[in-house]
């Protein structure tokens, strides 16, 4: 396309566009899908980028955290935990082991137990806190070390948790990203009957304007140019409430989980912004189709 | 300037025309008649490329019309004036916007064009009527309005399909008298009419030669008419 062309179907050229009579009905149909449409690509961005957020957040942190749990009678348990930490400070990629102390266990088992219950007296297991430094370890290369020298000692890297979460994120940001394309190609579609009838409903302007010796490419700007304008502030529309509505959601937090991060985060909020540039030109590329294939029927 | 070598068409259902063969001069002044349904009209499509012939060739300014892409097509009916039977107007526009319509799509800027079009719509007597939109218009002041919209890029050509066919006499003649001033500005000139009255009263004024389509054939008529 010339520059002159692109320039044109940018600014517009009023006269040229008097020249296709306006149609009022279809145009709103025309602005409200697109609208629609937009509306929901921002929901499924919103989803696909916070499922992709949590996926990449609970394997990062618990890749790294591990805990090994010590069942030893009472007298032994000492023993078997300093020569575990001992094994621990000698292994590469562990950046911190620590024993949790009584009081801690006790914390931790507070919900079940309740406060008054005195866990204290239990022969609960002795836990190790494990965090991993950035390179991390080898957990089977720990384990079997273990094994051998103190028997008693479990080590659980929360692979069995960890998997099918990162997994079940993961999934959803791929859903999102289809939904995404879904809708992208649904909109085309629509778009081009749109066109079409268009087209159809304008056969006698557009005789005459063949008759009196317009290109094809001069009757085909009018009708893209409509449509894509219409894409474009439809979209617009659409994105800005869907952005409110996500920007509306609660704030995240521990107790609302996954839900309430559900939204966009520092510049995430930007890439919405694409979404009517994006309507625009799938309409640009859906009315050209249409035009030239319509076009190029008639004689 | 356009030339018809052994044409032939064929609707499919049978066989409109059959070996026609002329060639209009520049700066002459043809009548094409006939009875209704020989065919005249196809003929006239024949000539500014809007049918394609079955059998031999058409030539418009040295090309063959069937070897044209659609966007060289364009270029030609620019250099064709077309006069249609039924006008051919975009009913939502005014007529001062119809009659530019030619100007409009080939690009040209408007604002420069705007005392040609003012002394174009005086000399087709239509400067009141200029904001009204085409079915507003009486029949005489549509056909008036196409001729305007026809000579407007200033086409060497000028093919006109019956004219005065839904006018009276006066404005019929008035109708030829703007034709009779084309042609005596140089431009060639096709009209189809069964009218014989309008030929007769052409003959007085310009040298117009004569084209009767009989039996599929077209023939150049006697000064008998």
């Amino acid at each position: 396309m010339s520059e002159g062309r692109l320039r044109k179907l940018i600014l517009g050229d009023t006269q040229a566009d008097r020249v296709v009579p306006p149609s009022g009905f279809t145009a709103q149909l025309t602005l409200f899908v697109s609208g629609a449409m937009a509306f929901l690509t921002v929901f499924a961005l919103a989803l696909s980028m916070a499922s992709g957020r949590l996926a990449d957040q609970w394997a990062s942190e618990l890749a790294r955290a591990a805990t090994l749990r010590i069942n030893a009678p009472a007298e032994q348990r000492a023993a078997q935990t300093e020569a575990v930490l001992e094994i621990l400070r000698q292994t590469p990629g562990v950046a911190t082991a620590r024993a949790l102390t009584g009081e801690e266990q006790a914390a931790l088992l507070a919900p079940w137990f309740g406060a008054s219950v005195p866990v204290g007296d239990l022969p609960l297991p002795q836990l190790i806190e494990v965090t991993g430094d950035d390179a991390g370890y080898d957990a089977q290369g720990l384990r079997l070390r273990l094994q051998a020298e103190v028997p008693g000692a479990v080590l659980d890297d929360h692979t069995r948790w960890r998997a099918p979460l990162v997994d079940a994120a993961r999934a959803l940001r791929r859903l999102a990203w289809v939904s995404i394309l879904l809708i992208g190609g649904a909109t085309a579609a629509m778009i081009t009957l749109a066109a079409n009838a268009a087209l159809a409903a304008n056969a006698q302007v557009i005789e005459v304007l063949r008759l009196v010796g317009a290109l094809d490419s001069y009757i085909a700007q009018a009708f893209i140019r409509r449509f894509t304008l219409r894409a474009l502030t439809g979209a617009a529309a659409g994105m800005l409430l869907g952005m409110i509505g996500v920007w509306l959601m609660p704030e995240a937090s521990d107790e609302g989980g996954f839900l309430t991060g559900l939204g966009f985060q520092g510049w995430g909020w930007l890439v919405p912004l694409l979404i009517p540039p994006l309507g625009a030109l799938v309409a640009f590329a859906a009315t050209t189709r249409a035009a030239t294939k319509r076009l190029g029927e008639l004689s | 300037m356009i030339e018809l070598e052994n044409v032939g068409y064929n609707y499919g259902g049978g066989e409109l025309l059959n070996a026609v063969s002329v060639q209009l001069a520049p700066g002459s002044f043809h009548f094409l008649t006939g009875p209704s349904g020989a065919g005249k009209t196809t003929l006239l499509k024949l000539c500014y490329g809007a049918l394609m012939p079955t059998a031999g060739r058409v030539r418009a300014f040295n090309m063959d019309v069937h070897g044209l892409d659609r966007d060289q097509m364009a270029y030609l009916r620019r250099r064709v004036g077309v006069v249609h039977q039924d006008c051919r107007f975009l009913d939502h526009l005014p007529v001062i916007e119809n009659i530019a319509l030619p100007l409009l799509v080939s690009g040209r800027e408007l604002s420069h064009e705007e005392a040609n079009l003012q002394e174009l719509l005086n000399w087709v007597g239509l400067s009141e009527r200029a904001h009204a939109l085409p079915p507003e218009l009486s029949g005489g002041e549509r056909q008036r309005a196409a001729l305007a919209r026809s000579v407007i890029l200033s086409p060497d050509v000028i093919i006109a399909d019956e004219p005065t066919g839904n006018v009276d006499w006066e404005m019929s003649q008035r109708l030829l008298q703007l034709l009779v001033e084309l042609n005596r500005m140089g431009k060639t000139i096709l009209v189809a009419t069964h009218d014989l009255s309008l030929i007769r009263a052409a003959k007085n004024q310009v040298q117009a030669r004569v084209l009767r389509i009989s039996n599929r054939q077209l023939q150049l008529a006697g000064a008998d008419l």
